[in-house]
């Protein structure tokens, strides 16, 4: 890796400004460092009392944390984005055209483009889904395509998060803080805005209402309760759609609905925004433990009485090893060759693959086929001897478990430190949403920003922190 | 409007009356302490009974000291109507409900939160106690003027005004029996200094001294002070005020939603009970007794309120 420079997004790799950032740089030479600490101070204060914070699993209130917003924003052409676009739809159309396909008829598996036991051995496989086909034939409806980017032109797809991607309250609150604290900023820079996500997805869940509901849809969002870590996330996407924030035990079957407890009675729901997993969705169908789900309800669904936003069993099509093969489902869902690149995969579960993974584990980032979080995987060329060893020994017992990637170079873009400007490295997280209307993709996202000099990982678990996205009017 | 956050709003608000109430009551076992006008520790005494801790004191301390009782009063995780569990609960109320406020009564009562978690980190220092106590005051009552200048007049206003006032009128009606036998007629001869002990108690805990002057001049005698805190109208924090606000905000609530729940009867039959007696048939009736009675009363409301509006399953 160090013998190619690193892209970076302000400097490109030979320390000529790049276009999307003169703006940003005329404005950065005439301010003063000493007032740009003093507001990434304000911005940490606004965070804080606004209440921007995640929870640390089986910890008490008071550990409540901070994702750490950095106040240099990070900016996108407006060309780079329709581009960008343009490639996130067409897999995103791709990804639903494959979950229908999955969960009814299989064709793709009948004409050998995928192996049968991708789908029969995978946990992400819901056998209940079968035959079913959800309203306006969406299964996921909102969806978080993770980007990074290594060159001027060259951007990878990392994941489909196509099950309940999160972070979007903070691409949200991020945008706002920085409209506040550097309005001059975005009288300059005519950037793209990214306000409507909150109405654009209640429209979005509101035309994907179920066959049952017969006026407005009652839109909710179901949450696991205020000690998960995203609570602040599911309190403010209800807020700003101005619908109901629900509960397992707020919520039962009635007359053959999905019915919330309200001072009035119990009213109906068409269409439940779901932030918990598929496992806990349903006591009497999945785990019995459960107590955060609704008893009975995947039998109102399967009898049209409820849209349940993503649908089940969605998780199929974003898992690690299903990923390694989205460049034959795109094609064969749209017959157009994807115009986003896949990163290339090595599949552990084939022995030829398997070997070459285990000769160049130094050079690899291998992850479970399942993982998230940045947990359970290996950095090849930031690792030592002794953790490629241990992590051999993890992969060669259970190799169907894992996949691997070359380590990317990925791009940097400057975040502020006390000595004024540094370059670390991002990844992207845009938004889309989809309903019978059409795919909506709000334009930026999240860029999460590992925050320690020369690391890779972003996520806000393991020291990352997120940065405002811009897209510019060109 | 979900059961739920009716149930969360009116936690909510009720836990932010009772550390306002909390914190003025410690307020009142300092300064009388201070002026050295009576039994110090028994003074302490009768503060927790006021604000109904006195059991949970006893079985964590062995014998009563001021600055136990101040700690438990305002710091003790183990109490829980110590002032930082009562706004930590009011929060996280806050939160469970958080779509039903406004922007700005949440960022109120979450700086009020950080503000007095910050403050109540270590034992408070008597030198510090007059700038802690000011602080918790100011930062209630922001809360309280954002709620007022900002939310709107539906449900979920009429929520959190009844959560107030359940708790306003029961700590009121639980300072009056703490100290009723002050107030019996046999003692309703004035000037000795002991009674001064025990009528500056109870108006300094219900911040009312200048009020009551405001209203029955500088003569201080038991049966005014009755009347003003279980009859008058005027104040805001009489027995009679907080009922007839119960009614308000319940007769609110049934126009609103077009329905007659019995919470609503039991609103009124206390109404009525209020507007019917003047103090001296409370006095024959029993003061302690006639409190009780509204005790019982108050709580057999808030059960009511509570299935009429299901709050839970």
């Amino acid at each position: 890796m160090s013998d190619t420079k690193i892209f970076d997004e302000m400097w490109g790799r030979n320390e000529t400004l790049r276009d999307p950032y003169a703006g940003f740089q005329s404005w950065f030479e005439g301010e003063d460092l000493k007032r740009l600490r003093a507001k990434q101070r304000e911005a940490e204060e606004v965070f804080r009392l606004t209440g921007i914070t995640f929870n640390v699993y089986g910890r008490s209130e008071a550990e409540e944390r901070l994702i750490p917003f950095d106040i240099i924003p990070r900016v996108i052409s407006g060309r780079e984005w329709q581009k960008l676009s343009k490639g996130i739809e067409q897999r995103v159309r791709a990804i639903n055209a494959f979950l229908h396909d999955i969960y009814n008829r299989q064709e793709i598996i009948k004409a050998g483009r995928i192996p049968l036991e991708m789908i029969t051995r995978n946990e992400a496989f819901l056998p209940h889904m079968m035959g079913m086909c959800p309203p306006g034939g969406i299964y996921t409806h909102i969806v978080g395509t993770d980007l990074v980017r290594t060159g001027d032109d060259q951007f990878y797809v990392l994941e489909d998060n196509a099950r309940t991607p999160s972070g979007v309250s903070y691409m949200l609150e991020n945008r706002e803080t920085m409209l506040q604290m550097f309005p001059e900023l975005f009288s300059k820079n005519r950037v793209q805005p990214v306000q409507n996500y909150p109405s654009d997805l209640r429209r979005s869940l509101a035309a994907c209402a179920p066959p049952a509901c017969d006026g407005p849809p009652t839109v909710a969002v179901l949450t696991p309760g205020i000690y998960n870590s995203a609570y602040f996330e599911h309190a403010f996407l209800a807020d700003q759609m101005g619908v109901e924030l629900v509960e397992g035990h707020d919520l039962r079957v009635v007359d053959g609905r999905v019915a919330m407890r309200t001072t009035r009675g119990y009213q109906p729901i068409d269409v439940l925004y779901r932030r918990i997993d598929d496992d806990f969705l349903d006591p009497l169908n999945f785990n019995p433990e459960s107590a955060l789900g609704v008893p009975g309800i995947m039998d109102v669904y399967r009898a049209g009485g409820i849209t349940i936003a993503n649908a089940p069993g969605t998780g199929i099509a974003d898992d690690k090893a299903i990923y390694s093969y989205m460049p034959e489902i795109v094609e064969f869902y749209t017959g157009e060759k994807a115009i986003l690149e896949n990163v290339p995969t090595w599949r552990c579960s084939e022995p030829d693959s398997l070997a070459y993974v285990l000769d160049n584990l130094s050079e690899l980032v291998v992850k479970e086929v399942h993982g998230s979080g940045g947990y359970g995987m290996l950095i090849g060329p930031t690792s030592s001897k002794k953790e490629i060893e241990a992590f051999r020994a993890k992969l060669t017992s259970r190799p169907s478990n894992y996949i691997a990637q070359p380590t990317l170079a990925l791009s940097t873009v400057p975040i502020f430190t006390k000595a004024g400007l540094a370059p670390r490295h991002v990844d992207l997280r845009p938004y889309v949403l989809c309903s019978p209307e059409g795919v909506n993709i709000t334009p930026g996202g999240l860029t999460r920003v590992a925050l320690q000099k020369g690391s890779l990982v972003v996520n806000s678990s393991q020291g990352g922190g997120t940065k405002d996205t811009w897209v510019l009017e060109d | 409007m979900l059961g739920k956050t009716a149930n969360g709003l009116y936690w909510m608000f009720r836990y932010l009356e009772r550390a306002e109430n909390t914190s003025r009551l410690v307020d009142t076992g300092q300064r009388i302490g201070l002026t050295r006008l009576g039994d110090a520790d028994d003074e302490w005494t009768s503060v927790m009974q006021s604000a109904g801790v006195i059991e949970g004191y006893d079985a964590h301390y062995d014998e009563t000291s001021k600055d136990s009782a101040i700690d438990w009063m305002l710091r003790s995780r183990d109490n829980p109507s110590s002032v930082l569990s009562t706004i930590s609960e009011a929060r996280q109320n806050a939160r469970l409900v958080r779509t039903a406020l406004t922007g700005e009564v949440w960022e109120a009562l979450n700086g009020c939160y950080m503000a007095t978690r910050e403050a109540l980190k270590r034992k408070v220092s008597e030198r510090d106690l007059p700038a802690v106590l000011g602080l918790i005051r100011q930062r209630t009552a922001l809360v309280r003027g954002a709620t007022h200048g900002t939310m709107l007049r539906n449900d979920i206003y009429d929520f959190a005004r009844i959560g107030t006032f359940i708790e306003r009128a029961d700590a009121t009606a639980r300072i009056l029996d703490v100290k009723y036998y002050v107030l019996l007629p046999s003692n309703f001869s004035v000037g000795s200094s002991i009674d001064n002990v025990h009528w500056e108690t109870i108006l300094r805990s219900v911040s009312a001294r200048g009020g009551f002057r405001m209203a029955y001049g500088s003569q201080v005698n038991a049966r005014d002070i009755a009347q003003f805190l279980v009859l008058d109208k005027r104040m805001p924090r009489s027995l009679n005020f907080c009922v007839s606000k119960i009614y308000d905000n319940l007769a609110y609530l049934g126009s609103d939603y077009g329905a007659k729940f019995p919470s609503m009867d039991l609103a009124e039959a206390l109404v009525n009970r209020f507007n019917a007696h003047d103090i001296d048939a409370v006095f024959e009736y029993g003061l302690h007794e006639y409190i009780q009675n509204v005790l019982t009363s108050l709580r057999q409301l808030g059960g009511q309120i509570e299935q009429d509006y299901r709050f839970y399953e």
